[in-house]
């Protein structure tokens, strides 16, 4: 087993390798992890001329926004889990509030604000900087104990926020 | 805002019968490797499958938001290529449901407008990838046909 993390800054770093580095489509995103704790989680997407939707105005298209929230709505539920077990993705609504502006980095910061024995429901929002003036909205609904085996990703919790995580 | 090369390039896809080339006026799509085809006389948007779009590993399963993306352009495709859209559609939102795990393998979507407003217009879209009886993702959206000052990502 893992030696238990304490400072902010190695749980930030186990995560970026679990749902970042080790997730294909996110490491191809370029997907930074900003900060985790339980029930929350914030990921940062850096704008690239590849992941551009409007080549006039260079805004971003809204699939690497919606990959973003889902993989960060992702990680707010891995933290809530008490026990591994696999989860997917049951539906996600996106609201885009706005355009991003092109050239800033996005920033995602999601909440998993319940969860029972089958579901767990998260909040998400999108924005570059200030939290008030969100580009998008996020709800994501997710169904917990499905098919498969667990990830290291979903056993996460109780290997390092098991004990009185406060922030 | 105008997407004046897009809509160029519809009317160039238009003259050639070949929606193929939208695609290629956007980045995301190409760096995605998603596309609309019409060979089969239906608009079907794909998504090919290279190992970058793997969301599990351990499944393995490809990414649900990619997914997400994909059936957002099948919709905007077809809202382009289906449609007399003068402007570019932006979407207001989308709603997707996960159905199955989709696997490492090619994705195909189709689109159809549910209600067309003069200003809103609600598309259902649906992927799947081998077999179409059984869909992977499917998605309900909302895209602003006209207002040009009004909310856009693409």
């Amino acid at each position: 087993m893992v030696k238990s993390l304490t400072t902010p800054e190695e749980r930030v770093a186990l995560f970026q390798t679990l749902f970042s580095d080790a997730i294909p489509h996110n490491r191809a995103l370029g997907l930074k992890v900003v900060a985790v704790a339980r029930g929350l989680a914030s990921m940062q997407l850096e704008w690239r001329e590849e992941l551009v939707g409007n080549p006039e105005t260079g805004v971003l298209a809204g699939g690497p926004l919606t990959a973003m929230l889902d993989g960060c709505c992702g990680m707010a539920v891995a933290t809530m889990l008490k026990d591994p077990m696999p989860f997917a993705t049951l539906d996600l609504r996106i609201d885009y509030a706005k355009p991003a502006t092109p050239g800033k980095p996005v920033i995602a910061e999601a909440e998993c604000y319940r969860i029972t024995r089958s579901v767990a429901f998260t909040r998400a929002f999108a924005h570059q900087g200030d939290p008030k003036d969100p580009v998008a909205a996020a709800a994501g609904t997710f169904m917990l104990g499905t098919k498969g085996k667990v990830t290291r990703a979903q056993a996460v919790a109780k290997e390092v926020l098991g004990k009185g995580l406060s922030t | 805002m105008s997407g004046g090369s897009l809509m160029k390039r519809l009317a160039e896809a238009r003259k050639h019968r070949d929606v193929g080339q939208l695609a290629e006026a956007i980045p995301y799509a190409r760096w995605m490797q998603i596309a609309p085809e019409n060979g089969t006389g239906e608009l079907l948007t794909r998504m090919r499958y290279h190992d970058s779009l793997i969301g599990n590993t351990f499944l393995p399963a490809i990414h649900g938001g990619t997914l997400g993306a994909l059936l957002e352009m099948a919709a905007i495709f077809h809202l382009l290529w289906e449609t007399e859209a003068e402007t570019v559609p932006k979407i207001v939102n989308i709603t997707v449901d996960y159905l199955r795990s989709a696997r490492p393998l090619d994705v195909i979507a189709s689109a159809k407008v549910t209600k067309q407003g003069r200003r809103m217009v609600n598309v259902f879209a649906e992927a799947w990838q081998d077999d179409r009886s059984k869909p992977v993702a499917t998605a309900q959206a909302h895209f602003l046909v006209t207002a040009a000052d009004e909310p856009s990502v693409l």
